[in-house]
């Protein structure tokens, strides 16, 4: 295995990501075979090959600095579990 | 009025000109359709029969005032990536089962405006992240060809929807294969068009660098009608390119006299079902003999495709979707202790198996240490794939080989094996990861099952493979083949 249970532990920490203990053998076997697996990439010459940025080669489109959308929170605020004076509410953070 | 369902949506335009039926008799016949045999298929999330009629009797009433729009009472689905305005938006995901879209996608918008009627939104892959269609949170869609088989993915349920003739033709996205694929599992067309062409506004982010939407019909004349309505500038999306858009339909009857098509070694390998090989082998002998002519092409760098692919996807939708964390919108936890267990849990239980795979292994190869030998190798690996394009397409107009290695497989027979089933696109990836356009053209069949020829083009040229699709649909009719249970 290219990876262990403790490095999935710490990758599913850092992609905030909750898993269940019998998920964890099963994400290690799978992630490890899909690690092995771009590791072929190795084999590719790519000396003074520079990395693509853009599949078109074009820079990305800027637009003016200035305010286009109009104001809707109370209408997108509609799919949100829990709010209150507009503001979205989370478990509290500061004691 | 029995056989509405059969025709393409061009031929029922002309149904609709001449008085035939009207499109609340043609929406309320597909709607028909749908009820009595989706629950074979599992093609439709969400089927919107009320908006659809009144879509329908709007489209009506504007033919009879003269406002005749392209598309004008024409019956579509939405694949569920789309965002549709006061519908249910669900990305084939638990994390957004209950999301009601705030707005239309631009593409939802502007076949709206054309006089579309959306008769649904159709099942997908989680995220559209799988090449089967078993990684929905809404179970598998069925292959109608076979209901033990896949439809493929990821816009398994457009393509099934449209081979059980649902409708005419249904809106899809593809990452790595995600039209084509699946296009050639049902025997239908799928088109992805070039990187940019079309608008993602409101299409729900997998992978922003090889994204794409496109449609998938029977016909590459109904392909190039409604390409005609989609594709264009939408300063909405900053990856659109403002390039004009040529007039498909006009050019598909252009001949095809002295196109040339390159022939690529790699794809006609041992990993190619030799039936499927054969089948198209023949296909791109017909279109020599409507006057192309093929030569091989050496694409040196073609067979990373797929591992250059399991980096940079995973990647980009490792970013793309931080964006759900339970608190704006989409799936929340319950009795979260604190922020940081809300959004863990929150993902942890919205996302499925699949989708946290790829956002672990798009986490893993952009983290400190492990980012210059994956991440930044395979953007340089990817360049050089691109390039291989470009050098064949200074010779060639159009790259023609197989869609998919084998005709469709049994649901269940490669979802525990991650890599078997990521190479169900080796041949689909490399037009994403250089931006090109790229078509599954249905092509003949193996054991009863359908197979996909796919035609490759360069940036911004879709009316070459269009025209070569439809020259080749002229001269045969493996298109119009119809899964017998649906006829």
């Amino acid at each position: 295995m290219s990876l262990d249970k403790d490095q999935v532990q710490q990758i599913a920490t850092l992609a905030r990501l909750k898993l269940g203990d019998d998920e964890y053998a099963e994400s290690v076997e799978k992630l490890s075979k899909i690690v092995d697996f771009v590791d072929h990439l190795s084999e590719a010459d790519t000396t003074d090959v520079v990395p693509m940025a853009h599949p078109l080669d074009v820079a990305q489109r800027l637009r003016p600095d200035v305010v286009t959308e109009p104001n809707e929170r109370d209408h997108y605020q509609e799919n949100a579990s829990f709010v209150t004076d507009g503001l979205y509410l989370v478990p509290k953070v500061i004691e | 009025m029995m056989d509405l369902h059969t025709k393409t949506l061009t031929e029922l335009a002309a149904g609709l000109d001449s008085g035939e039926f009207s499109s609340v008799e043609l929406t309320q016949a597909m709607l028909d359709r749908i009820a009595a045999h989706d629950e074979a298929l599992n093609a439709m999330v969400t089927v919107t029969g009320e908006n659809a009629l009144a879509a329908a009797g709007k489209a009506d009433a504007d033919r009879a005032a003269g406002n005749i729009g392209a598309l004008n009472g024409l019956p579509i689905i939405h694949k569920d990536i789309f965002c549709t305005r006061g519908v249910r938006t669900t990305c084939g995901s638990k994390m957004l089962d209950n999301f009601i879209s705030p707005y239309d996608a631009t593409i939802v918008e502007r076949m709206a405006n054309a006089g579309a009627v959306v008769l649904g939104k159709s099942n997908m892959d989680e995220f559209a992240m799988g090449s089967s269609n078993e990684t929905s949170y809404f179970g598998p869609v069925r292959n109608p060809w076979d209901l033990e088989r896949s439809p493929g993915g990821s816009s398994g349920g457009s393509a099934a929807a449209v081979a059980a003739r649902f409708a005419p033709a249904a809106t899809a996205t593809d990452t790595g294969g995600s039209i084509r694929q699946p296009a050639a599992l049902t025997g239908t067309l799928g088109i992805k068009p070039t990187y940019g062409r079309v608008s993602r506004y409101g299409m729900i982010a997998f992978a922003s660098s090889l994204d794409q939407a496109g449609v998938i019909t029977r016909s590459a004349e109904d392909a190039a009608r409604l390409l005609g309505v989609m594709a264009g500038f939408d300063e909405r999306d900053s990856t659109c390119i403002d390039e004009p858009v040529p007039n498909y339909v006009a050019e598909l009857g252009d001949s095809i006299e002295g196109l040339k098509i390159g022939i690529v070694r790699q794809h006609f390998d041992e990993g190619l079902d030799a039936d499927c090989g054969a089948r198209v082998k023949d296909a791109i002998a017909a279109i020599e003999s409507l006057g192309a002519t093929a030569v091989e092409v050496d694409m040196p760098n073609i067979d990373y495709s797929v591992p250059t692919y399991y980096v940079v996807a995973p990647a980009e939708c490792s970013s793309n979707l931080s964006r759900f964390d339970g608190v704006r919108f989409g799936h929340r936890a319950e009795n979260a202790e604190d922020l940081f267990d809300l959004y863990c849990r929150s993902r942890g239980e919205g996302f499925g198996d699949e989708v946290k795979r790829r956002i672990m292994t798009g986490t893993y190869v952009l983290s400190a240490g492990y980012y210059d030998a994956y991440y930044l190798k395979a953007q340089q690996v990817r360049h050089l794939i691109a390039d291989d394009f470009k050098k064949a397409f200074e010779e060639v107009d159009v790259i023609a080989g197989p869609t998919a290695p084998s005709p469709a497989f049994k649901l269940g027979d490669k979802v525990d094996d991650p890599i078997t089933m990521y190479l169900n696109d080796i041949y689909t990836i490399g037009a994403n990861l250089g931006g090109f356009p790229a078509v599954s053209v249905p092509c003949g069949f193996v054991n009863d099952l359908p197979v996909g020829l796919h035609l490759v083009g360069h940036h911004f040229d879709e009316s070459a493979l269009l025209r070569c699709a439809h020259a080749y649909q002229q001269a045969t009719d493996w298109h119009r083949a119809c899964p017998e249970d649906f006829a």
